[in-house]
């Protein structure tokens, strides 16, 4: 006789016919089977990456990282100018005849745009409603102007993303103020896109450098903090590297600062032609 | 030493209030500011007034009740300080400050000055305990701990739970806090068997009672009595990455 006795003397196992036996064992494996694959992952994992403060945090430090290795490789091409017209245009021609990379790359970064964007929302979202009475006094000790102003130097760092593209990559006419077409018979050089040419002639106008400049002096300003904040976000701080990455992350927000705006500058002055 | 007072008066938590003036005479400087609001609500009481309602407690430092903020910075700007161990020597004579209440969702005005605090109350509940009898007092050493550990954790558990945290925050973030309340937990060996479901509860719990998110503004370590390290906010962090890397449950 097999079953399982209890203190009251009933059988279980017996108490129920054979059919119900097999019908609650294979349910209770399959239970404990969801249970352990199913549930870590859909309800734990995705729950707490796209729901909870901490989670929506990481989201936007890591886009925020993605975009930040991005801002770096882009100026490392950009200041390809200096050497000369051949070697932009080169790396330039590079990237437009190897579509099936830039085209993957370009998806990427707009996926990790919309994750910044949408976390940073939802956050702020949350963050202004977690104080619905303000104060007549206050006063922000300890904190640094970039650290206040993310909400906003990241929206017109946004806006001044959609005119670059617009200016430069889409190459639209009417936007870039010189009456000239980047994309016309004009910008070519033996062949290929002549990019140092569009960038020369794209920079001339005082006007569009202004707005370059201050779009590149608010993401600076922008990383100055957020570079930081991610290693904060991300868990990979402590007291022992806190001051380093601090002073680390203005470094480089500086350097990014002076390497993007030496090319209008270096343009507006003279230097490249 | 004479002040004048602007003081938030709001009769209870579904009333509107506003600002009061009031003034302070023949203050010694070597008051607090809570013995400096008693002498005021002195006079309140004898003109027949209703006093100002304020929290405090230990009036050493210690329990975490006395908040206020005052001249727009949590318990008064002085590093390290609590309101009740702020003096009025800080302050110049003739000065008019401003005191409001924490100003949180989550820290709802009861009257006055006195917020109700509960959220951190439920914090804790949610996972700010060891889940086993720890019984007497343990021989010294029965469990080895790292000197640099054990401070670690008490540096974290030095938190008193005031919220200044949360009303310095610009977003009423109490990241602060929990990541104080779970790091003192999380370094100990007692503490870290609920390592994972401790940081997946309590932030959970910090979410639920309406707190904003961190962004990094350093502005709660500014303000922070017991100088709580932003550091505990990257542990809890960290904590909470691996809670989730690994599938952990609540």
């Amino acid at each position: 006789m097999g079953g399982v006795d209890t203190r009251d003397g009933s059988n279980l196992i017996f108490a129920q016919e054979p059919g119900d036996f097999a019908r609650s064992y294979l349910l209770s494996l399959f239970t404990s089977l969801v249970s352990r694959f199913t549930f870590p992952f859909r309800l734990n994992l995705l729950s707490n990456l796209f729901r909870s403060s901490l989670g929506k945090k990481y989201t936007m430090a890591v886009s925020g990282l993605v975009m930040f290795l991005f801002v770096i490789g882009h100026l490392a091409g950009n200041l390809q100018i200096f050497i000369g017209r051949e070697v932009i245009n080169r790396y330039g021609n590079f990237l437009q005849t190897n579509p099936e990379v830039l085209w993957p790359v370009r998806c990427f970064m707009v996926l990790m745009l919309v994750l910044h964007i949408w976390s940073a929302s939802k956050l702020s979202i949350e963050n202004k409603a977690a104080r619905p009475a303000g104060y007549s006094v206050y006063r922000p000790i300890g904190s640094t102007y970039a650290s206040r102003t993310m909400l906003m130097s990241g929206l017109i760092v946004f806006v001044f993303i959609i005119y670059h593209l617009l200016h430069y990559t889409v190459q639209v006419k009417a936007i870039n103020l010189t009456g000239e077409d980047f994309a016309g018979k004009g910008f070519q050089d033996e062949g290929v896109h002549d990019i140092y040419k569009m960038m020369v002639v794209g920079f001339s106008n005082p006007w569009v450098s202004a707005f370059y400049v201050l779009g590149i002096a608010l993401l600076s300003l922008h990383l100055s903090h957020g570079a930081s904040s991610m290693f904060q976000t991300m868990g990979w701080k402590n007291d022992a590297w806190r001051s380093f990455l601090d002073n680390a992350a203005r470094v480089v927000a500086w350097l990014i600062f002076l390497g993007y705006i030496s090319i209008p500058v270096a343009i507006l002055c003279g230097f490249v032609k | 030493m004479n002040f004048t007072l602007k003081v938030w008066r709001q009769k209870n938590s579904s009333s509107p209030g506003g600002f009061e003036t009031y003034e302070a005479r023949n203050i010694l400087p070597d008051m607090s500011f809570l013995e400096m609001l008693d002498v005021v609500n002195e006079g309140l009481l004898a003109s027949g007034q209703d006093p100002i309602a304020f929290d405090s407690d230990c009036r050493e430092g210690i329990c975490g009740m006395c908040s206020l903020v005052i001249g727009g910075i949590p318990h008064g700007g002085q590093r390290g300080t609590t309101t009740c161990e702020l003096y009025m020597r800080h302050f110049q004579e003739g000065q008019t400050i401003t005191v409001e209440p924490w100003r949180a969702k989550a820290f709802p005005v009861v009257k006055d000055l006195i917020t109700d605090r509960g959220a951190f109350d439920r914090i804790i509940q949610a996972g700010g305990f060891v889940s086993v009898n720890t019984g007497g007092t343990p021989d010294g050493n029965a469990i080895p701990i790292a000197k640099t550990t054990a401070d670690s954790s008490m540096d974290a558990a030095a938190c008193i739970g005031c919220g200044a945290c949360v009303a310095v925050c610009k977003n009423a973030s109490a990241m602060l806090f929990v990541a104080a309340k779970v790091s003192h937990l999380n370094l100990l060996p007692q503490g870290k068997i609920e390592k994972d479901r401790r940081v997946l509860n309590m932030v959970k719990q910090m979410d639920a009672e309406g707190f904003g998110n961190c962004t990094v503004t350093a502005s709660c370590e500014a303000v922070c009595p017991k100088e709580i390290s932003l550091s505990f906010i990257a542990k809890m962090n960290r904590d909470y990455g691996a809670a989730i890397l690994k599938g952990s449950e609540r």
